[in-house]
């Protein structure tokens, strides 16, 4: 931040920290200490996450003359032959090919970065996510005492409106006519509700939102509470979670001491107390009713819609639910005004969307492109395609209730309407790269026990169906299938689909569908006779 | 008068479960959060534990009871001494996750979700760490281990052991 000084940045987010970067900043800390350099010359900075997991322990080094390079595996061993590097010479990019630094150089104009528009991650791996002195010197809170000292909440609203802001949380659903919805509901308690039940496998991105930059979510979850009116508000994260439960607690303390939250905040009026609530293992509590009857304690299962948590919520009161991103990305909208988002994106997806990338994938990490980026930007020209240069057989998007996109769709934008045309979804933002050695039937069948082992069991269509289609896909996979049951498993989906309560189920046949419709001609070639399989003459693919 | 059979140390955990229950205010929204707390005292949510917090919480015990049995998270059982978790998850299965965990069974002699594992350790599954960008992941009594090497038996076995996993007596290295 200040200019002319020193600084390494280390990660210190749970990806980086499972590769050892807390014995590494105790390392760096040493080595400068040895060398004889004090925290003023070379300040060792825990941050949150600098994106590139797959290369953790990620090392940001800002030299003095505001040139920043950037390490990955970096070994103790060399850690003060890194403090060493940046304290004394400008190492400007990239190191001495001599350099032992130089196989852990990462180039920072690599479009992995350069093709990255950070709004949500905006103070990701720029602050310690531990201090609120640092979040605030950033700017945090500052919207959230702008709306509560010069902005009505009609005004906020009208903001979050005008950016075209959608629920980052898989649904889509126009975030600004929700909060209209809580606001303008008759006089009474009201709640607002941050759901970090992040259960997609293969997403990440709410983690690195809560353990890198804890305070823009709650920024953006008072200033929601304030748009809606209300005065009591939950976080509920998932349990597997520890580190984001730990960080968003200190934050939650942090606030309260310093009047951002609590009784008449900032001199005004308004009064919030934020909770944190933790789950117990239960994907379907990502679903809205069912999260809302875990907050009161109760067992996970979803309810019929409507009425609507925004009518009918936590306690019977209307609730604003929003997903970690979507409020997140709240405090640079009342900044920057919602027309700026806005003008981000594509018509009907506005902004900036947040992926975790994985999988058979060069660059696994996390990327933040403005909607609109086609899908081969993000894999292959940021994500850098296969390890091993072989061509990518499919992206999977939507996590459990999303679909397979097959590689000749991948100029396909990334937005809501596109990718449900292809029988897939924005879900979450996990992104799983797919090389040609993975099966698609498999990833299916994969999916589905998934979906068997977290249906909560209320609805027969989710909790009997799953399991049929799970045997039908085991049939698949084993080559005991015949063609009648492939039209069988099109014709359970579809069941499934149309006839369970709630989005689990509904959306849990789509991993068996989009393989079907993108990928049926591994369906066929793993029938037991593949002579008995006619629909083969309408390959859309050729057989791998 | 009946006479009381609990040990002093079954008294001092009954003592600190109503610590537990009074610290969330005997609220019965908090339920989960004090199973939570159970469980991390007790390792596991005993039968006694159950009607402890029911009664405190003046919940019905079915409510309690449902609630323990409906989260994953929630142990019913006694733990083994040793636990082990490998990602499933779609970045793990991607990188090979099902291999490793079939490598495990075969080291520790278990199964894949047997509570009771080999007797002192058993080995689970989880469905995502959100640690994708190492994958494969696993648990090894609540520390991560990353990137395993699926592919190179030697280095994967190097890896197993520095992680602690012991090859059991009837297992397969």
């Amino acid at each position: 931040m200040s200019g002319g000084t020193t600084r390494l940045r280390c990660c210190d987010a749970s990806g980086c920290r499972s590769v050892g970067s807390t014995a590494l900043i105790g390392a760096l800390e040493a080595a400068r200490d040895g060398l004889g350099l004090t925290a003023q010359e070379v300040t060792i900075q825990p941050v949150g996450c600098l994106r590139l997991c797959g290369r953790g322990p990620l090392v940001a080094a800002d030299h003095a003359n505001g040139a920043m390079d950037l390490f990955g595996g970096v070994p103790q061993e060399l850690a003060a032959h890194l403090v060493r590097e940046v304290a004394l010479s400008t190492t400007v990019s990239p190191p001495p090919e001599a350099s032992p630094l130089a196989a852990h150089w990462i180039d920072p104009a690599h479009p992995f970065f350069s093709l990255q528009k950070s709004v949500v991650l905006e103070g990701c791996g720029r602050i310690n996510p531990e201090s609120i002195e640092e979040a605030r010197a950033e700017g945090a809170y500052a919207q959230f005492q702008r709306c509560l000292l010069e902005l009505t909440p009609v005004e906020v609203r009208e903001q979050v409106k005008r950016s075209g802001l959608r629920g980052r949380g898989g649904g889509g659903y126009p975030t600004g006519l929700k909060w209209d919805t809580v606001a303008l509901q008759p006089s009474g308690p009201r709640y607002v509700v941050c759901n970090a039940d992040e259960g997609d496998p293969g997403a990440f991105m709410d983690r690195s939102v809560l353990e890198s930059d804890p305070h823009r979510l709650l920024e953006g979850l008072a200033i929601a509470a304030f748009a809606v009116g209300a005065c009591k508000g939950y976080v509920y994260v998932r349990a597997e979670y520890p580190l984001a439960i730990e960080r968003v607690r200190l934050a939650i303390r942090q606030a309260r001491r310093e009047g951002l939250l609590g009784e008449g905040i900032a001199g005004s009026t308004f009064s919030l107390s934020l909770e944190v609530r933790v789950g117990a293992g239960a994907y379907v509590c990502g679903e809205e009713t069912a999260l809302l009857h875990s907050i009161q304690g109760q067992r996970g299962t979803p309810r019929t819609r409507p009425p609507y948590p925004a009518q009918s919520g936590l306690w019977g009161a209307p609730t604003l639910i929003n997903n970690v991103e979507t409020l997140a990305a709240v405090p640079a909208i009342l900044r920057e005004g919602g027309d700026w988002y806005a003008a981000m994106g594509t018509k009907g997806s506005k902004g900036t969307k947040v992926f975790a990338l994985s999988g058979a994938v060069a660059n696994p990490g996390l990327v933040e492109v403005p909607m609109g980026t086609s899908l081969r930007t993000v894999v292959e020209i940021m994500g850098g395609g296969v390890p091993n240069g072989s061509a990518i057989k499919a992206v999977q998007t939507g996590g459990p209730s999303g679909g397979c996109i097959p590689a000749p769709l991948l100029e396909t934008p990334v937005d809501y309407e596109s990718l449900l045309e292809l029988g897939s979804m924005m879900g979450s933002g996990g992104l799983v790269v797919m090389g040609e050695t993975t099966s698609m039937p498999a990833v299916a069948r994969h999916f589905m026990s998934f979906s068997v082992n977290e249906s909560c069991g209320k609805c027969v269509p989710c909790r009997a169906g799953t399991v049929q289609l799970l045997q039908l896909l085991d049939r698949v996979v084993n080559h005991q299938a015949s063609p009648a049951d492939l039209d069988q498993l099109d014709h359970l989906c579809q069941m499934v689909k149309h006839t369970s309560l709630c989005g689990l189920g509904q959306a849990a046949p789509n991993p068996v569908l989009s393989t079907l419709r993108h990928f049926r001609a591994e369906y066929e070639a793993a029938c037991r006779q593949p002579s008995d399989c006619l629909a083969l003459t309408h390959c859309e693919l050729p057989v791998p | 008068m009946a006479l009381r059979t609990e040990t002093p140390q079954q008294l001092d955990e009954a003592k600190r479960i109503s610590h537990i229950v009074r610290r969330q205010s005997g609220r019965a929204d908090a339920l989960i959060e004090v199973l939570h707390q159970v469980q991390e005292l007790k390792g596991f949510l005993p039968p006694s534990a159950l009607h402890q917090v029911a009664r405190e919480l003046r919940l019905p015990l079915s409510r309690v009871q449902g609630v323990a049995s409906f989260y994953h998270l929630f142990r019913l059982e006694p733990p083994t001494r040793h636990r082990c978790a490998v990602c499933l998850g779609t970045a793990c299965y991607v990188n090979g996750g099902a291999d490793l965990a079939r490598e495990l069974e075969a080291r520790l002699g278990l199964r894949l979700d047997d509570p009771a594992g080999n007797g002192v350790w058993a080995l689970q599954h989880v469905s995502c760490m959100g640690a994708c960008g190492q994958a494969p992941v696993l648990v090894v009594d609540g520390l991560m281990v990353t990137r395993l090497a699926v592919d190179e038996p030697a280095r994967l076995a190097h890896q197993l052991d520095q992680a602690g996993l012991p090859v059991a007596p009837g297992g397969v290295s």
